[in-house]
Parts: C-alpha cells; sequence; structure tokens
C-alpha cells in the first residue's frame, strides 16, 4: 500500500454491500481498518460521514468519506490505480458492459432477492423467487458474453461485475440453505454455478466473504425477529 | 471527428435520459449522429435488439455495438471522446466519487419522488411525493451552496449537472399538469437560479424535453401505472 493512505472502512459484517467493498480492497491488496458498525446505534463517526443516507459501507481515505458501494469500488480502482490488478477494462466499450451489468445486479437481482426474503405476503416472495431466478438467468447469458470464454466476467481476472455479484454470494448460499434450494443450479445456469465455485476459491475472496454457516445463523435470526414482530403486530 | 466512426442514438422525445446522453454528447462537441426516435408503446426491432435486457431508450449504438443505461453512455462518451470538448466527470477520483455518489442520489431520491407525484392514486399520496420532491431540491440545494461555483461541476458545465439537469422539465411538465409547486425559487434560490443558467448552457440547446411532451408521455404511463395497481 502506498505510504501515508489511511483507510477505514465502516461496515456491518452481513450487508452485503460492504462485502463488496471488501472484495475490492482485498483483490487491489489494500490493507485498511475494518470498524464494525452497530446499526442498531450508529457511531458519530458514521453519521458524520454519510449524513445523507446514514448507512454503511463508508470508505474514509485520509479522512475523506466516500459513500454507496459502487461509487467506493470504482474510486478504489481509480485512486489506486498503480496498485493491484484493475478492476475496469482500460477499453470504454468493455467498461460501459461492466457498468450496465454492475447496475442490473443491483437493480433487478438484489431487488427481487430481498422481495423473496423480505415480501409482506407469500405471493410477493414467490414473485421475488420468481424474478431472482429470471435475473440470474440473464446473468448466465451476461457471463458468457463478457467472459469471453476466460472464468471472469472480467475475463482472465476479476472485474467490477464480479465483485458486485461475488458481494452476494454468501447470502445466496445461505439462501440455498434456508430454502433447500440451488440457486447456482448447475443444470439451469452452469456457467454461473462454476463461476460461484471458482470465485469462492480466490484468495481475495475468502478474505472478504462472510462464512455461510455464520450468514445462515444471522439469517435465521432475522427470520425470527420478523416473524415475532409480525405476530405482534397482528393484534 | 476523431473517434466517431459510424454513431446512432435510439431516443425519445420525452426521455429525460436520452436529453442526458445528447447533453453529454454537445459537451463533446460531438453532433453528427444519426438520432432515431422510438416509440416507447410499439418498441422498434431495433430497440428490442440493441437493448434486449430492458428493451429501453437511451441506447448508443457506435460502429454497431449498442450501449445501454444513462450514466453508462455518458461515461463512455466521457472516455472515447476524451480530448474534444471539456471533459464531462473530474480528473480526481475524489471528485468523481463525489459526483457519482449525487448522480446515484438524483436518479434515486429525486426521480422516484417527483414520479411518485405523476403515478400517485390519492391526493394524499401526491402530497407525500410533492413534499419529497422538495425535499430532494433542498438536498441538490445544500451541494449547490457547499461548492459556491456556478454549476455542480464547477465553472462550467459536467456530469452531475447534466444527471440533475435532464429531470428539470420534468419537474416542469409536472408542476403544470398537477397545479403544485416542485421547484420553489423562495425554498431553493440557488438550485433555481443553477436551473435557469442551466437551461442556456450550449450542452442543452436543442435537446431538453418539450413539457407538452412530457405531460402526453407521462399522462400514459400513468394510466399504465393506476391500471396495473387496480389488478393487485
Amino acid at each position: 500500500m502506498a505510504g501515508g493512505d489511511d483507510l477505514k472502512l465502516l461496515g456491518a459484517w452481513p450487508s452485503p454491500f460492504v462485502t463488496r467493498v471488501k472484495l475490492a480492497l482485498s483483490f487491489k491488496g489494500l490493507s485498511y481498518e475494518d470498524i464494525e458498525e452497530d446499526l442498531a446505534s450508529k457511531s458519530e463517526l458514521l453519521l458524520s460521514s454519510n449524513p445523507v443516507h446514514k448507512k454503511v459501507p463508508v470508505l474514509l481515505h485520509n479522512g475523506k468519506p466516500i459513500c454507496q458501494s459502487m461509487v467506493i469500488v470504482q474510486y478504489i480502482d481509480e485512486a489506486f490505480a498503480g496498485t493491484g490488478p484493475s478492476l475496469l477494462s482500460s477499453d470504454p466499450h468493455e467498461r460501459a458492459i461492466a457498468r450496465f451489468w454492475a447496475a442490473y445486479i443491483d437493480d433487478k437481482l438484489v431487488t427481487s432477492w430481498v422481495q423473496s426474503f423480505r415480501g409482506k405476503t407469500e405471493e410477493d416472495k414467490s414473485e421475488g423467487t420468481k424474478q431472482m431466478f429470471a435475473a440470474l438467468d440473464t446473468l448466465e447469458g451476461a457471463l458468457r458474453e463478457c467472459s469471453k470464454g476466460e472464468g471472469y466476467f472480467g475475463g482472465e481476472s476479476v472485474g467490477l461485475v464480479d465483485v458486485s455479484l461475488g458481494s452476494l454470494l454468501s447470502w445466496l448460499n445461505a439462501t440455498e440453505v434456508m430454502s433447500e434450494t440451488k440457486i447456482f443450479d448447475p443444470i439451469k445456469t452452469p456457467l454461473l454455478a462454476a463461476w460461484a465455485e471458482r470465485f469462492r476459491e480466490l484468495d481475495g475472496a475468502n478474505a472478504a466473504l462472510p462464512e455461510t454457516d455464520r450468514m445462515v445463523e444471522f439469517a435465521k435470526k432475522r427470520q425470527a425477529q420478523a416473524a415475532a414482530a409480525a405476530a405482534a403486530s397482528d393484534n | 471527428m476523431a473517434g466517431e466512426g459510424d454513431l446512432k442514438l435510439l431516443g425519445g422525445d420525452a426521455s429525460q435520459f436520452v436529453a442526458r446522453v445528447r447533453m453529454a454528447l454537445n459537451i463533446k462537441g460531438v453532433c453528427s449522429y444519426e438520432y432515431i426516435e422510438q416509440d416507447l408503446f410499439n418498441k422498434s426491432e431495433l430497440l428490442l435488439e440493441s437493448n434486449p435486457v430492458h428493451k429501453k431508450v437511451p441506447v448508443l449504438i457506435h460502429n454497431g455495438k449498442p450501449i445501454a443505461e444513462s450514466l453508462a453512455i455518458v461515461q463512455y462518451v466521457d472516455e472515447v471522446w476524451d480530448t474534444a470538448g471539456a471533459p464531462i466527470l473530474p480528473a480526481d477520483p475524489y471528485q468523481r466519487a463525489v459526483a457519482r455518489f449525487w448522480a446515484a442520489y438524483t436518479d434515486d431520491k429525486l426521480l422516484r419522488a417527483y414520479i411518485g407525484v405523476n403515478v400517485a392514486a390519492t391526493e394524499e399520496e401526491r402530497a407525500e411525493k410533492v413534499k419529497d420532491t422538495v425535499a430532494a431540491i433542498s438536498q441538490l440545494e445544500a451541494v449547490l451552496a457547499d461548492g459556491g461555483k456556478a454549476f455542480f461541476a464547477g465553472d462550467s458545465v459536467g456530469y452531475l449537472d447534466i444527471v440533475v439537469g435532464c429531470h428539470l422539465s420534468w419537474l416542469e411538465a409536472f408542476s403544470k399538469m398537477y397545479g403544485v409547486v416542485l421547484l420553489d425559487a423562495a425554498k431553493s434560490p440557488i438550485f433555481a437560479a443553477w436551473a435557469a443558467r442551466f437551461g442556456e448552457t450550449e450542452a442543452v440547446k436543442g435537446v431538453v424535453p418539450e413539457t407538452d411532451t412530457v405531460a402526453e408521455y407521462a399522462k400514459k404511463r400513468r394510466a399504465e401505472a393506476l391500471a396495473a395497481k387496480r389488478k393487485n
């Protein structure tokens, strides 16, 4: 890491958006101070660093805050252009395609997966699940196009889209365990299934991704809390 | 001009996002492209082929290769025509991050709020969304006040100016359609002054959607949205 660069990450380990930033830092080989926030009792530092949204992740680089996971990842790539691999190609067309798919992942995949978990009715939830699988189907095609026969959306090595999708892996794996269905199905989406395994095995990914077991435990607790709240309000 | 090649833009005359791309091309002095108006209620083969994922405009087709998502397109234009006209995003990574942060804020908070004004099913809902729109504009007012320059980007227009500026004609259209005040010059004088200044720049010449065109289009979208709500 370049001398005199102080990096702090305000995060919460279960957040896939925080994981996204950790992945980028990890792949770039950057060291940082990992500050775990209690989201039920947000620190002064978080509130003053992200007054607009009051959310994690926030990256502090020499005290200057950068917010929004996708903005942070591109910042890391640009501010540390000389360090580690590039997360974006130098070719403008490939960069545009990567930005397109990164936006798609947040817009379609994350939204539908959240709906499958937090939908107000069973109907809502199953609609979310349907849309999630539709999005994964589309991403299978994206991977085929972007990888050009190599292993990652970024081609031979990981890029912005790999980091964007990879940040969801622990949650998606936890969902697989809890719902007893395959999300990365080697029959329906063979390229994605292979990609998921390959990605998880990378040193950079290992360092940043929460353990599936820990995520399952967390998700179960969350579900129990939501059920209790719903039961309490059904009076 | 170098880098131009064969350039087509699939557009829609009401679309803020198409306007945004045209503003970016204007900033770069790129004028010789084929603009192909799309009927968004009767989509062409070309549109469906060029943006199969979303089937939306804008789509920029450069030397036969399509690019979709207005912010991806704007950054593409900035990068391909890097030595032409003026820079759209600043060179400094931190300034770029700040511009991208507020762009995300605008397309999330401001856009959703005023679209909500259009598709509100009740007066109460509309009033809520008007409040949200005014709040988002207040937030952007603070950004301008902080910067203390003529434009979001500094002394001349840049990324955030066109990201926010493309929404202005929609705000105007909805103010008229619903008899509400969205851009209150008394509450947000700096933003109002910026909006007037922005409207006079070269970047917007000939590419701002007409409020009547927006109104007509928005009415159709409202009808669609209300029909969908009734089904559920």
